[in-house]
């Protein structure tokens, strides 16, 4: 959950998601889901020339799975702040992981 | 286990990773892409954020008349960025030459 997290801090920012087919959609940030699906407002295409569809587009609902990069404005994000909670993360994924073979050796 | 202790002992591969944070890592991505930067977050997927990224993505040019075939690396840097982890093959320090 530390990405969703991370990502709903992002809400209203402009973004710029790069897709796996090399689509790169900048716009600003709606919303976000758990599966990291990402609403984008007032969107433009970065290389319109080379993707001249979606020019009337204005708003759009990517699937997390398709996206390959989002590139943010480092102004926005408190980096010692995301270190932190990565390393709590890291800490109770962990415990998860060691309290399931218990289970299953009950 | 004692969580004082836990932070510091390597157990589990992801480990190698936590280590890694607020250092400069090479990620080797799907598609012939790499990346160079300092990590700031990861997940167990290996999603990731970087800052500071300077990606290399490799291309292989065909010239038809001569049959031979060419490696091009074009280079981008981007601030701040997140990267999925389904795209993602490896993770390790950077290397020193680089």
């Amino acid at each position: 959950m530390l990405f969703y997290s991370f990502f709903k801090t992002q809400v209203g920012q402009q973004v710029t998601v790069e897709l796996k087919n090399d689509l790169a959609i900048q716009g600003v940030l709606e919303s976000v889901d758990q599966f990291l699906n990402i609403k984008l407002r007032d969107i433009h295409v970065v290389d319109p020339e080379r993707y001249p569809h979606m020019l009337s587009i204005k708003n759009c609902f990517i699937r997390g799975s398709v996206v390959r990069y989002v590139q943010l404005s480092p102004s926005t994000v408190d980096t010692a702040l995301l270190q932190d909670a990565a390393r709590r993360e890291a800490q109770s994924t962990q415990q998860m992981n060691q309290a399931k073979p218990n289970v299953a050796q009950a | 286990m004692a969580d004082t202790a836990a932070a510091l002992t390597v157990e589990e591969p992801l480990d190698l990773v936590r280590l890694s944070l607020d250092e400069r890592i090479y990620v080797k991505l799907r598609g012939d892409r790499e990346l160079r930067g300092r990590l700031h977050a990861y997940d167990q997927h290996l999603n990731m954020v970087l800052g500071e990224v300077e990606e290399t993505i490799t291309m292989v040019d065909v010239n038809d008349e001569v049959q031979t075939q060419s490696l091009r690396s074009v280079n981008r840097t981007v601030p701040m960025l997140f990267v999925r982890g389904d795209g993602v093959i490896l993770v390790s320090p950077p290397s020193r030459a680089a």
